[in-house]
């Protein structure tokens, strides 16, 4: 399974990365999302992938049991804030787009160079 | 008091524009009160220090770190001293007048100042870090100083090429007094031993401070800033470049020739380039008609002199050293105050246009001759002691270069300047004026540069006058001082000049008890010199030379005129050549990395990443072992992950927006139910929650959105997906490796230990009494991350609030209008109708 | 969208979700859940709930400014780590308080309930407030 969510990081970076090298604004936006995406889940694989067992002490007991093993809950910690903070930025960047597409009538970015003279 | 004469400069710097508001332009006699007292101060000292009480004091800064700012005041920078002060006083007082018509008094007498008070700190620093930022602020307010006509191209040019050269070589300087600190242990000058040449930094942290000292004293090939800042008003020039600025280098030379000295390199250095600059400017002196540029020429030259008597060394060479030092400040001083004085009067500065002016300002013709006879190294006067002594020194010379070289070169660099002396001094005051000059007025203004002097010009026909008291008495003071230092040494001549010379000769350790009586023996009265020996004949020959190269000096300007085209590949050629590089270097590299393109900014920061991600990889071995875990792979997250895959890759190739956003709707939820196969129910919840926000955000705002265009060729695309592809593989591997990787130990058990008590357990405070460690991590163990995450959130809802509302066509916070793109506000339900059909077509769409 | 169905069922919907997100708020400490699931579920009632009726209405039914609202959660927050600060411990230190209920046995309040519930606010607010501002402007 960790050789299958390689992959799908690498392809989801590696489209997120191409969509950013485009001139359009909006691919901008798009490629972020993804590679919002992708860093997520290298995050979330770096603690060891274990099916069906959230960190979540039973009733009764003071402590996750050894055995079965339980997902880290410090890699969900993490991608859970990162994934609202990324939308607050995803927003962030849209309104930009359109105000700047608003104002300078282009999506191109090279195009953009000049307007901050 | 050492701090209190340095402060009370300073704070004069800073009342000078108040003084000059309420007092008028007379503020500056004033002004000139704080380096009196200085002076006064010193004075009073000096007997003290040479008999070897150094005056310390010591300022904790940061006593913790052991970081003090320490103050010395030894012989040599008693000499420095009192030069500083002495002569600056004078400067003050002549540029009180001089400065009358400029409109911006108060500024000048604060750079000049600031100048002053930053040169004190420098020659009594004993850090050698507080060294370098008291050296660094000459070269600052020089800068100011040079530069301070500055609605003239010339002024700035030669102020720029000051400040670049100086501060160029003041970085250097600064690594090689880290050097000399790191090899000797200490910052404290005081507290350092002697270096040996064996030291592995000695020679670095030599060719640094010289690089330092040399750009400062201009010496070859750094001599060509000297000349241009004598764009400075006269005052300046008399200061900077008699007793203060273009001395520091042969300051901090002599300052740290116990130190560095000892070594055949240091001698063989300072003797190769202070012997070539003394010869090679001494010669172009002679070559100039201006008063100024003449005086700038024998000031490089004579700096050449010290550095080389420093190289020379030995008993003789360094009293030398400091017997000349202390003479060249003295007439060089005089003769700049009179070149402005001249100047001033007749708006002329072509020596050969002027003369007979002894009859109209005898004040100034008498101070003008002594200091002339001082500088030609005529007896009486202390230049010739100086220079006798420079002689008898290089003839006694053990360097490595051999003394008759030395002597040779001193004789003919005497003779030059000999006829230097009779240009700048004989012709203007005694000469005969050329009957055709007597409208030079006219040329001059034509000259542009000659009015530079003098805040009026055209006035009409005038005949020179004398200049007003103050103004002459600095150079009769200083005369007066020439010629009774040369006749009667012991009053303060041998005081200044044999203390200075004892603390710069670098085995005085070695002869310590009788340390203060090594020179005694040897007499510096002119008269003891008055006996036929070596030395006397070159300095009889030398003033004879000179007399018949100034008579002769219309054939021998033509004959050197062939030589002018040398001129042209000289360093200034090199300096130019260098500022037009960097500057033709900066524009490329900013037209190369800053264009201003997002996309090429990106392209580099991932490639450099990939480079350095390669590097590691590589290093460490690349991936370690991989395991093969396919087998174990479930249906569902197999298909889960492949539609993930796909749906990243359709993302690139899809043309419609709307389409678009659908495909990421799909990754995001595929990521979600990942999450949740593999027990992260919070995160998959939370990624629930967002995704359908985001997908609502889009949809709000896809019809105002651009559609999408083809901007880039074909090449380009291709390229982009080769490095997409390579950071793809790069974050692939980094999972894989990640995986691989458990020597690290996690650091959940923490967080496992303290969520919840055990039964019975005494309730402490120190559980989170929490059994979702997710959220535990969240609101306790770290806690304080996530407040900060949500400040950052509140601020961008309010950024985004701000970017929609705030807009110049826009009232600020006015009620929204228009029609919305859902919802029922609007009564009559006026949809936002622009479709796709309104927008330019640029693409086909799908 | 101006249907009769979606009306109803944002109407419908919307109370119901809210109580399940103040549920999700309060168990979230033990089971899945807390303060970004819960905050996060509410905007997107309430953006349901303004997709059939418009921003405009939406805002008036939160009664409070958004920005205001922005401010109350992030001040709950600081509060939150503040008492652990006057009880003579670090910052956001967690403190626990045990209340006998009446019918309940005893009921265990703490400083990282109310950190949560700023949370709960804060986030809540900011989607809110930027998903409701864009649909305004469009």
């Amino acid at each position: 399974m960790h050789t299958l969510l390689a992959i799908a990081a690498g392809v989801m970076f590696a489209s997120g990365l191409y969509m950013m090298f485009r001139r359009s604004f909006v691919k901008l936006i798009i490629g972020l999302v993804l590679i919002g995406h992708a860093a997520n889940i290298v995050i979330f694989t770096s603690g060891g992938l274990v099916r069906g067992a959230p960190a979540l002490i039973p009733a009764g007991e003071a402590r996750l049991p050894d055995d079965p093993a339980f997902t880290d809950p410090l890699p969900p910690a993490l991608i859970l804030t990162a994934i609202v903070i990324s939308f607050a930025i995803i927003s962030y960047t849209i309104v930009l787009v359109r105000r700047a597409y608003q104002a300078i009538g282009t999506d191109d970015l090279d195009q953009m160079r000049s307007t901050d003279k | 008091m050492i701090i209190g004469s340095i402060a009370i400069i300073a704070l004069a710097a800073l009342l000078a524009p108040w003084l000059h508001r309420w007092l008028g332009w007379r503020a500056g006699y004033v002004l000139a009160l704080a380096p009196a007292a200085g002076f006064v101060y010193y004075a009073r000292e000096l007997m003290g220090v040479a008999e070897g009480r150094a005056l310390v004091s010591t300022l904790e800064w940061l006593p913790e770190l052991g970081v003090s700012l320490g103050f010395r005041v030894d012989g040599l920078s008693m000499l420095f001293c009192l030069l500083i002060t002495g002569i600056g006083t004078f400067v003050l007082m002549y540029a009180t007048p001089y400065m009358k018509d400029y409109a911006l008094r108060g500024r000048f007498f604060s750079y000049l100042l600031g100048f002053m008070g930053s040169m004190l700190g420098l020659v009594v620093a004993d850090n050698v870090i507080l060294l370098f930022i008291f050296w660094e602020l000459t070269s600052i307010t020089s800068y100011l100083l040079i530069g301070f006509d500055h609605d003239r191209l010339a002024a700035r040019k030669a102020a720029l090429q000051a400040l670049l050269t100086t501060g160029l070589g003041g970085l250097a300087l600064l690594a090689g007094l880290i050097l000399l600190a790191t090899a000797a242990g200490t910052y404290e000058i005081s507290r350092m031993g002697p270096i040996s040449g064996d030291h592995p930094l000695y020679v670095g942290a030599l060719v640094c401070i010289l690089a330092g000292c040399f750009t400062k004293s201009a010496q070859f090939p750094f001599h060509y800033w000297l000349p241009n800042a004598m764009e400075a008003p006269s005052p300046v020039s008399a200061f900077l470049h008699s007793s203060t600025m273009v001395k520091a280098g042969v300051f901090l030379l002599a300052k740290l020739n116990p130190i560095m000295g000892e070594t055949a390199l240091w001698d063989t250095l300072l003797v190769g380039f202070g012997g070539f600059t003394m010869l090679f400017a001494a010669y172009l002196a002679t070559r100039k008609t201006e008063l100024k540029p003449v005086l700038a020429y024998s000031t490089v030259s004579s700096l050449g002199i010290i550095t080389m008597l420093i190289g020379v060394g030995g008993t003789y060479g360094t009293l030398a050293a400091m017997g000349y030092l202390f003479a060249h400040a003295l007439f060089k001083a005089a003769l700049f105050l009179i070149a402005g004085i001249v100047v001033h009067a007749t708006h002329e500065k072509n020596t050969e246009k002027l003369g007979g002016l002894a009859r109209a300002m005898p004040f100034t013709a008498l101070a003008a001759v002594v200091a002339g006879l001082s500088l030609a190294g005529a007896p009486p006067m202390l230049g010739f002691v100086g220079k006798e002594l420079l002689l008898k020194a290089g003839l006694g010379s053990a360097n490595a270069i051999p003394a008759i070289a030395i002597a040779s070169v001193t004789g003919v660099a005497a003779a030059l300047t000999v006829m230097a002396a009779f240009v700048v001094v004989w012709k203007p005051f005694f000469g005969r004026k050329p009957e055709h000059a007597g409208h030079a007025h006219d040329d001059a203004a034509n000259n542009d540069d000659a009015s530079n002097d003098h805040g009026h010009h055209g006035h009409g026909d005038h005949a020179p006058h004398e200049a007003p008291f103050t103004m002459w008495i600095g150079p009769i003071t200083l005369g007066v001082l020439t010629i009774l230092g040369a006749l009667l040494p012991v009053y303060f001549v041998d005081a200044v000049v044999k203390s200075a010379a004892h603390d710069v000769l670098h085995n005085a350790a070695a002869i310590e008890p009788v340390a203060r009586t090594v020179y005694e023996g040897t007499s510096l009265a002119a008269f003891d010199m008055l006996y036929i020996s070596t030395p006397l004949l070159i300095s009889l020959g030398a003033l004879a030379v000179g007399l018949v190269l100034y008579v002769l000096r219309k054939p021998y300007r033509a004959t050197t005129e062939l030589l002018a085209p040398i001129d042209r590949v000289g360093p200034l050629r090199m300096y130019h050549w260098a500022l037009d590089g960097v500057v033709a270097l900066a524009k490329r590299q900013t037209r190369f990395l800053q264009n201003g393109s997002l996309p090429i900014y990106l392209r580099f920061v991932v490639t450099a990443m990939l480079v350095l991600v390669g590097v590691a990889l590589l290093r460490t071995g690349g991936l370690g072992t991989l395991r093969n875990d396919l087998d174990d792979l479930g249906i569902v997250e197999g298909i889960l992950v492949l539609m993930m895959i796909a749906a990243a890759y359709a993302t690139t190739r899809q043309r419609s927006r709307l389409a678009t956003i659908a495909i990421l709707g799909i990754v995001g939820y595929a990521v979600a139910l990942i999450f949740v196969l593999f027990g992260a129910p919070d995160v998959s919840m939370t990624q629930f929650a967002v995704e359908t926000l985001t997908v609502v955000l889009f949809v709000l705002v896809v019809y105002h959105l651009p559609r999408f265009a083809l901007f880039s060729n074909r090449a380009t695309r291709l390229m982009d997906a080769l490095i997409a592809s390579v950071a793809g593989l790069a974050v692939g591997a980094l999972v894989l490796a990640s995986s691989a990787e458990t020597s690290i130990a996690p650091i959940s058990w923490y967080f496992n230990e303290h969520a919840y008590p055990a039964e019975g357990d005494p309730a402490g405070r120190h559980y989170a009494y929490g059994r979702n460690l997710v959220n535990v991590i969240l609101v306790d163990f770290r806690s304080m991350d996530t407040l900060g995450e949500i400040t950052v959130l509140g601020i961008a809802a309010i950024g985004v609030f701000t970017l929609l509302r705030l807009r110049p066509d826009r009232e600020p916070f006015a009620e929204p209008t228009g029609a919305a793109t859902f919802g029922a506000d609007e009564p009559d339900h006026k949809r936002a109708s622009q479709g796709e059909g309104e927008r330019p077509h640029r693409e086909g769409s799908a | 969208m101006n249907s009769v169905i979606l009306r109803t069922a944002a109407r419908v919907l919307l109370p119901l979700l809210v109580i399940f997100s103040i549920i999700l708020l309060l168990r979230g400490h033990n089971v899945p859940g807390g303060g970004f699931v819960g905050g996060l579920l509410v905007a997107s009632a309430v953006v349901l709930y303004a997709m059939a009726e418009g921003p405009r209405k939406a805002r008036a039914i939160m009664r409070i400014d958004l920005q205001v609202l922005i401010g109350i959660g992030l001040l709950i927050g600081l509060a939150a780590g503040l008492i652990g600060v006057a009880a003579g411990e670090p910052f956001m230190a967690g403190l626990w308080f045990e209340f006998p209920a009446p019918g309940l046995g005893e009921i265990k309040v703490g400083t990282p309930l109310l950190f949560d519930i700023g949370v709960y606010v804060t986030v809540l607010a900011v989607c809110l407030h930027m998903i409701l501002s864009l649909a305004e402007d469009a």
